[in-house]
């Protein structure tokens, strides 16, 4: 009624200005929680010892940790393109019975606990687990404290998050698209890389990132299943609670190092891929 | 004296020794309730557990809340302000960084003596036998981090020996280093030996000699972060008192 719009064409068809209609009683809940969300990141950075800063993340061991983090966490969030896109479109696309059974197995590692996670790895991976144990025998070699161990750890934990995401932006995505380019003549793999992938490149742009930083804040999981020892499976969060034990000013130090490090990552790809 | 008098100072003695005992006892055994919460180092677990169980029949209305862990997390969480009553932990070291910090009420007293012993699996089919033989490169073997007491024992242990090892996991405690064991995804594991013994037939042990030159002292301590230090302070009398030591020995400990 107070609204500039309301009597123009375009204000008719989009509504009165959506800043009039917010009732005010959201304002009170959504400060506390951006002050709850907020004072912890403050907190971090009112404390870090600022001067003794750069001797405690300029040592080897944090540049090896580091190192280890962002290599894992990106192979990890690698293969979860790979396998998680495909499982994404049949969850999406395929009617089939046990669908939605499926798509909660799927998501089970979202909700499980990440220790329980590790532990659910060694039992079926471990050198006596289900499927490790046949791979010993077999190959001679066993998972558990190697970085491959890191790397399906964080896999586990966080594919998930780029499978749901995806699975959205495909139900987003308009079948017709998919049909034209049937009666075009294409097959269904050239549709689907040609025409389907493009359309989806946001949503797994998105998914991507939050794989990515799930796997690189993953802790339980790779503690049980993939040990702790520096060089080799030992990544930043593991380090951080090593380090809190006996050089809490280090801890907070390497806790900065995350925190810039993933708001990075988060503020690069937002720019070029989030806001489409 | 005749007869009578001799009875009547006997049996005032008697009487007067009855009563001074009751009141002795009640003075020893204050009436104390509510919850004692204890911060014990992972090795001491199934002993603490009995010890709890022990004291909780002496004392009802009184319930341990026991949290066993890496010392030096332990330690690090009291320094941080964890409402705690008594600390024990593996090391003089971890106890250090509490009493440090000012945290302790009085000094520690030393309970217990703990050495290291190699667990491996029952069969023990890499026919380990000796400290050398976990230095080798087709045993995978789990040690504690340097921080935590096994793991500097460990790291004592292998210095006196002069061998360097080569372990494909640190861990954080010493229970996870048993687990590991017992799951069979490593070969070899330095714990402590009451960790063996806690086992059973789920691990193999192996004593070597330089677990002599490396032993752990176990001290105990009142918290001033609890809300109740008379309960935290009988529960540490009990765990020093010949009784609490009798327990302690039994699940392999070394008298301190």
């Amino acid at each position: 009624m107070t609204d500039v719009a309301t009597n123009t064409a375009e204000g008719r068809i989009r509504g009165a200005d959506p800043r009039a209609r917010v009732p005010y009683a959201l304002f009170v809940p959504a400060a506390i929680g951006v002050v709850f969300l907020i004072l912890p990141i403050a907190g971090l950075l009112i404390r870090t010892p600022w001067h003794q800063l750069p001797s405690l993340i300029s040592s080897p061991d944090v540049r090896t940790a580091l190192r280890l983090s962002l290599e894992t966490a990106t192979a990890a969030t690698a293969i979860a393109i790979v396998l998680g896109v495909p499982i994404a479109w049949v969850l999406a696309r395929l009617e089939f019975r046990g669908r939605a059974l499926l798509r909660a197995l799927i998501t089970l590692p979202l909700v499980l606990p990440p220790v329980a996670g590790g532990i659910a790895l060694l039992l079926a991976y471990g050198r006596r687990g289900v499927v490790g144990s046949e791979i010993l025998s077999v190959f001679g070699v066993s998972l558990p404290f190697t970085t491959a161990a890191v790397i399906v750890a964080e896999t586990f934990v966080a594919m998930p998050f780029l499978i749901v995401s995806v699975e959205g932006s495909l139900r987003g995505v308009d079948v017709r698209y998919d049909h034209a380019a049937a009666t075009l003549g294409a097959s269904r793999l050239f549709t689907f890389v040609h025409v389907t992938l493009p359309m989806l490149g946001p949503g797994i742009a998105a998914g991507a990132v939050l794989c990515w930083a799930r796997a690189l804040g993953e802790f339980g999981a790779t503690i049980t299943f993939a040990g702790s020892y520096p060089g080799t499976t030992q990544t930043m969060p593991l380090q951080v609670y090593l380090a809190l034990q006996n050089n809490p000013d280090a801890a907070i130090a390497l806790s900065l190092v995350l925190l810039v490090v993933s708001v990075a990552i988060l503020a690069g790809l937002r720019d070029r891929w989030l806001r489409a | 004296m005749n007869r009578n008098a001799k009875t009547a100072v006997v049996t005032a003695v008697v009487v007067v020794l009855g009563v001074a005992g009751c009141s002795s006892s009640k003075k020893a055994a204050p009436s104390i309730s509510g919850t004692v919460v204890v911060f014990a180092a992972a090795s001491l677990m199934a002993s603490f557990t009995t010890l709890a169980t022990h004291f909780e029949q002496a004392h009802p209305g009184v319930k341990i809340v026991p949290s066993y862990g890496g010392s030096d997390t332990l330690a690090a969480q009291i320094t941080q302000g964890a409402p705690v009553d008594v600390f024990a932990a593996a090391s003089t070291t971890t106890m250090g960084t509490v009493t440090k910090a000012g945290d302790g009420v009085g000094t520690p007293t030393l309970f217990a003596k703990n050495a290291l012993e190699i667990a491996v699996s029952p069969s023990n089919p890499d026919h380990i036998s000796s400290l050398a033989d976990v230095t080798k490169s087709d045993v995978k073997l789990a040690i504690c981090a340097a921080t935590v007491p096994c793991g500097a024992a460990a790291t004592k242990a292998f210095a006196a020996a002069k061998l360097t090892p080569h372990p494909v996991t640190l861990e954080q405690d010493v229970r996870s280093v048993l687990t590991k064991v017992e799951l069979g995804e490593v070969d070899a594991g330095i714990v402590y030996q009451t960790d063996v013994k806690s086992a059973g037939s789920k691990v193999a042990g192996v004593n070597f000699a330089e677990a002599a030159s490396a032993i752990n002292s176990y001290p105990i301590v009142v918290v001033k972060t609890g809300k109740n230090s008379v309960g935290g302070q009988e529960f540490l009398n009990y765990v020093v008192s010949p009784a609490g030591e009798q327990i302690l020995q039994a699940a392999g400990f070394q008298q301190p």
